[in-house]
């Protein structure tokens, strides 16, 4: 573009600031003269063209029998081998038969079908006379229901209405129970041993080593009868053992830890994801959702990302026979925030 | 009525006499005569729409396959099928019937695989189309209600998706709906109770699988069903937009007829799309539910994200710092009653880039008529780089867009590229503000240069790589004059200027046009007039000089 | 250098340039020395193990670790990391430590099985610490179902549930465990190499780190049942192969479509 052969200013990159001349304006030259393709002029084209659509199709049946080959022939026999052999060759084939039925009618349209562009005329949506007559009659039927001039019909009407839902609204509220102090409560209790996930058997102080990560529940979470998964939802914990030196607990937590040994709530503070990731070095835990850090050092501080709070810690003893036990429950509502939280 | 002695009417062929049986039993005559020819513009950027309609047709298919075979229930059972590595394990009849599905039934994990790849493109199809639709301005008058529709059908796909996303209650998507019911709990006030009411109860409950599951194969589907109904009776109404070019203007439409040849594509297009599916669902695993295992609400996966369409709001979710300068973003505010949270770092970024993205959205085609006061119907589309701003904030929303979409996989960019994953996090949080504005910049000075570029050729033709010596010494490259069609296709557009505040009856410019005024401006100021056939006049002088010259020198060998 | 250059930002760059200077030096000295032990004698008894091992202990690891293990502060104290830390980080080749970074990556092991062998025997005289996995733990038949929930619990959230692997903080990452070798696989668990925790057997028993390590050689052997697996990284990538590759495939068929036959 560099170089403007009439030898002017380069006045194509005039930015014109003034209304442009409406008479000086190039004119639609109209559709350009149509084109005649191969197969319109050369019958030998066009008899290509329809061999071509014609193995399309011919491709479309093998596939369709690919398909059916596939499902009746290959017998599913417990190894994921042959349920991936299967799903293939059923994939395959419909792919091919849908593929060819598809090519095959395009093609046809482009190569045979007419293609001459045709020019319609657009009509106006609706003619003004038309428009004129409907708002006419839309004024009508308003100033007949005589809804303007008498506001008390037109406002208790509003009012009625807009109270007619609220049955609709007030009619869902045994979707679920509310929601009381459950949120605060999870089944830790003082003396409730600390358990695996998910065998539930319980857990001496002297197995967690130093660098160790255990994945705890309540001991009696799997005897549990119904709402498991609600109960452990809330219970989940996650039991480190640290250098006694490198905890710095705060004043009337210090006695919440055993010997280096810490346990805090697993579900992020967050959005409730559990906050499994532990690094043994930095002792970092990490929330794979979307990347809170919490520091075990500082009681579990948010050093990185979206939460804010830090995890909730168990306070734990040891009991008579070694077992790491519950001192008592949380001490807050653990995982999300919610409005009556406080 | 016809009488008796009038002779009826026979048609000679046998696809005619089914189409006459047809018409006096139901009288279609009429729809057939307005539909059987009538006139769509081709362009292969029109073809999403059908590509979403074709995905969501085989959604519908695939679906109904699933639904015969898919068990919506949370009760607990322990698995028999035939997947070795889950043998025995506890969990819920919905993620049983959904392993039943991939591993027992034949054809099962191909249908799953068809299933949700075509949602993944249903949705990806309805966005692009949305984008086609933004930056040719096809959602000018009289199309701003399609638009609108389109939008809501925006946000339906994107339901649909997700209540699909959650049934077979497996570990990923388990760990969605926690994070769903994180977010919900963080409302002010009605949070936790909505939180309850959709749970039935504490999360997880055993009530949501079910609930997702009339949603996702009722409700949801049903309302898109609705939309595209009216989206397409629209589409009718108005008829196709169509590109500028010669012999194209906003009163007609040039194009293919319905029958046989627009059908036709438009027909076989569908099989080509469904073919395509069935390619990558034979080839690719989507969604491998028995690598997540059972939900519990204890395990979590690396890599837990949501599907590409929720990515954007679980991105916002991973950008927002929970700390700003040692402010907290949760507050706990004292009332009469007591102390009561607000959850700014969850409620901040799961709705405000929504809002903005989705009221922008829905706003834009009358925030753009306020400032062009364009009364006008539309039906020739805008070529991008004709309308610099437009097709600028296009850009702009686009990337702000996805700076939140590329946060969702914030721990896949750091692991795959080798860099620290709280680094990605940081250069996405400035990208955040910065990009959309480097956006805006950049593309609107390239549609500028673009539209430069046309002006130049239509102008002064193409360079034909032919170097020519003038008489006095001077080489020049010869440029070939474009024909009149392709001139009329470059020059052929309007380009608006930028308008003063037009005063009222009392003379006066009010706030709101002084407003509109600058907005205008802002559209405006920048702008390349198209070229003019005056230009191209004083242009041509030059250039006969030149031909004259060659032709003397050709002569003169 | 591209490998460097991604290091660059890296406050530590300079301290491992550095140390990059001296693995370097230290490296060619290592090459010298393992073409030396080649040589010798495989046959020993456990004693002579130990002396070999000490002799490459002094030429290829001191420098950081400092003699007799004791640590210095480029390397830490070996005494009590047992004979499974040194296989594991010797005989993935993690250590020596090509060069300071957020976490020692793996590459082709620089020893033989045979002088990681004699590395570890040595090491494992400086005091008490796991030792090598007994060949019965390692033989992948265990329970592959109870393998499955074992590593969901204490596994997949770093390394994913499919055994994808998946980042940590500030660079370091938890790998990818296709191709890992059933017995480095129980030395990680039981000792916790770089910022892994440690799965002592109280947490995991051995049976159970059997059972975890036999679900990790299914999945592996029995590869993705849908097809090709995009990295078993989850939605991001099915997201991104869609957005890629099935859009350009349809965008490929409507322009052939809406154009014109010559």
């Amino acid at each position: 573009m560099g170089d403007h052969s009439d030898g002017t200013p380069a006045n194509s990159d005039a930015v014109a600031k003034a209304g442009h001349n409406e008479v000086d304006k190039f004119q639609d030259p109209g559709l350009p003269p149509h084109r005649l393709r191969l197969a319109d002029t050369d019958p030998k084209a066009a008899k290509r063209a329809e061999r071509q659509v014609a193995i399309l199709f011919g491709i479309s049946i093998v596939g369709t029998l690919v398909f059916l080959l596939a499902y009746f022939g290959i017998r599913l026999d417990d190894t994921i081998a042959t349920l991936r052999l299967q799903n293939l060759f059923m994939g395959l084939g419909i792919g091919f038969a849908m593929l060819g039925i598809g090519t095959g009618i395009v093609h046809w349209a482009r190569a045979l079908m007419p293609d001459h562009e045709v020019s319609e005329l657009r009509h106006e949506l609706r003619p003004e006379a038309d428009r004129v007559a409907a708002v006419q009659i839309v004024d009508d039927i308003v100033e007949e229901t005589g809804i303007k001039r008498r506001p008390l019909i037109r406002n208790t009407l509003i009012g009625a209405m807009a109270l007619a839902p609220l049955p609709a609204i007030a009619i869902f509220r045994d979707l679920g129970p509310l929601p009381g102090n459950s949120l605060r409560h999870t089944l830790w209790k003082k003396g409730e041993r600390l358990s695996r996930d998910p065998d539930g058997t319980p857990i001496k102080a002297s197995d967690v080593t130093i660098g160790s990560a255990f994945h705890v529940i309540p001991e009696s979470l799997n005897k549990l009868e119904t709402g498991k998964l609600n109960e452990k939802a809330k219970a989940v914990v996650l039991l480190m053992r640290l250098n006694p030196e490198d905890l710095h607990p705060s004043p009337g937590r210090e006695d919440w830890s055993y010997n280096g040994i810490v346990a805090y709530s697993k579900i992020c503070t967050h959005v409730g994801c559990p906050v499994a990731l532990y690094e043994q070095q930095t002792h970092h835990l990490l929330c794979p959702c979307h990347q809170s850090t919490f520091d075990l050092t500082r009681e579990c501080k948010v050093i990185f990302g979206p939460a804010v709070r830090p995890l909730p810690q168990l306070p734990i003893a040891v009991d008579g026979d070694g077992y790491l036990v519950a001192q008592s429950d949380f001490h807050e509502p653990v995982g999300p925030s919610f409005w009556e939280r406080g | 009525m016809s009488t008796i002695t009038e002779a009826p009417f026979e048609p000679q062929t046998s696809a005619g006499r089914i189409t006459n049986f047809v018409d006096q039993r139901v009288g279609g005559s009429g729809i057939l005569r307005e539909f059987g020819r009538k006139v769509f513009p081709d362009h292969w950027s029109f073809m999403f729409g059908e590509v979403a309609l074709y995905s969501f047709v085989i959604l519908l298919l695939s679906g109904t396959f699933l639904t015969f075979f898919f068990d919506p229930s949370m009760a607990e059972t322990h698995y028999t099928g035939s997947y070795i590595p889950l043998k025995g394990v506890e969990m819920s009849v919905a993620y049983s019937s959904s392993l039943n599905i991939s591993f027992d039934i034949r054809g099962g994990l191909f249908m799953r695989q068809v299933h949700h790849w075509s949602a993944l493109l249903f949705v990806a199809a309805v966005a692009v189309h949305m984008l086609r639709v933004f930056f040719t301005g096809a959602f000018r008058k009289p199309r701003e209600l399609n638009w609108v529709v389109g939008g809501v059908l925006l946000i339906l796909s994107m339901a649909a998706g997700f209540t699909g996303y959650s049934l077979p209650d497996d570990l990923l998507s388990g760990n969605g709906l926690r994070i769903i019911d994180g977010v919900m709990k963080s409302i002010p006030v009605v949070g936790t109770y909505i939180s309850f009411f959709l749970f039935g109860g504490e999360f997880p409950g055993n009530a949501i699988i079910g609930r997702l599951y009339m949603l996702h194969i009722m409700l949801v589907p049903a309302m898109i069903l609705l939309m595209i109904a009216i989206h397409l009776f629209m589409v009718v109404i108005h008829k196709h937009t169509q590109y500028p070019g010669p012999g194209r203007n906003d009163g007609n439409v040039v194009g293919y007829p319905l029958g046989p040849v627009y059908a036709a594509k438009a027909g076989g297009f569908f099989f080509i799309v469904f073919g395509i599916i069935a390619f990558v669902a034979a080839l690719f695993t989507i969604n491998p539910i028995w690598n997540y295992g059972p939900y519990d609400p204890s395990p979590v996966s690396a890599g837990t994200q949501p599907d590409w369409y929720i990515g954007w709001v679980d991105g916002a979710l991973r950008l927002m710092p929970g700390w700003l300068f040692n402010i907290p973003l949760e507050w706990h505010i004292p009332l009469p009653w007591g102390v009561n949270t607000l959850s700014l770092n969850v409620l901040i970024p799961a709705l405000v880039p929504a809002g903005i993205v989705f009221t922008l959205l829905f706003a834009y085609p009358w925030i753009e008529r306020w400032v062009t006061r364009d009364d006008r119907e539309h039906h020739v589309l805008d070529r991008p780089r004709n309308v610099p701003t437009r097709t600028a904030i296009g850009v702009a929303g686009f990337i702000f867009y996805c700076v939140m979409w590329a946060a969702a996989s914030s721990d896949l960019i750091a692991t795959h590229f080798q860099v620290s994953l709280n680094d990605v996090t940081y250069w996405l949080r400035a990208l955040f503000f910065i990009g959309p504005i480097l956006g805006f910049i950049i593309a609107k000075r390239v549609a500028l240069a673009l539209q430069r570029k046309d002006r130049e050729i239509a102008l002064h033709g193409r360079e034909t790589g032919r170097i020519v010596r003038l008489p006095h010494g001077e080489f020049q490259e010869m440029h070939a004059q474009l024909d009149d069609y392709k001139r009329y296709k470059l020059v052929g557009f309007e380009s608006p200027v930028a308008e003063e505040g037009i005063p009222n009856e009392n003379g006066i410019v009010t706030k709101t046009e002084r407003r509109r005024a600058m907005l205008s401006s802002f559209f405006f100021e920048d702008r390349v007039a198209p070229a003019t056939p005056l230009e191209l006049a004083a242009g041509h002088e030059q250039h006969e000089a030149i031909e004259a010259g060659e032709d003397a020198k050709e002569v003169s060998h | 250098m591209k490998a460097l250059s991604q290091k660059r930002r890296h406050p530590l760059a300079a301290l491992a340039l550095l140390v990059l200077g001296l693995m370097l030096t230290g490296g060619l000295y290592a090459i010298a020395t393992t073409v030396n032990a080649a040589k010798a004698d495989t046959t020993t008894s456990s004693a002579s193990q130990v002396k070999e091992g000490e002799k490459l202990f002094v030429a290829n690891c001191a420098t950081c670790h400092g003699v007799g293990a004791s640590g210095t502060k480029a390397g830490p104290s070996l005494a009590g990391v047992g004979a499974a830390a040194v296989d594991f980080q010797v005989g993935t080749g993690r250590m020596p430590l090509q060069m300071q970074g957020p976490q020692a990556r793996e590459k082709p092991a620089q020893f033989t099985t045979e002088q990681t062998r004699e590395l570890a025997a040595y090491v494992a005289t400086l005091g008490d610490g796991p030792a090598l996995p007994a060949e019965e733990f390692i033989d992948g038949k265990g329970d592959a179902a109870v393998g499955g929930e074992l590593f969901r619990v204490n596994c997949a959230m770093c390394h994913n549930a499919a055994a994808a692997g998946g980042a940590l903080t500030r660079g370091k990452f938890a790998p990818a465990l296709a191709g890992v070798s059933n017995s480095h696989i129980y030395s990680a668990m039981i000792t916790g190499p770089q910022n892994m925790p440690v799965f002592n057997d109280a947490n995991i028993t051995p049976e159970g780190k059997r059972d975890i390590i036999t679900f990790l050689n299914t999945i592996e052997a029995q590869g993705s049942p849908g097809g090709a697996a995009l990295g078993s990284v989850g939605p991001v990538s099915e997201g991104l192969f869609l957005w890629t590759a099935v859009l350009g495939v349809i965008i490929g068929f409507t322009i052939w479509l809406t154009s014109r036959t010559s």
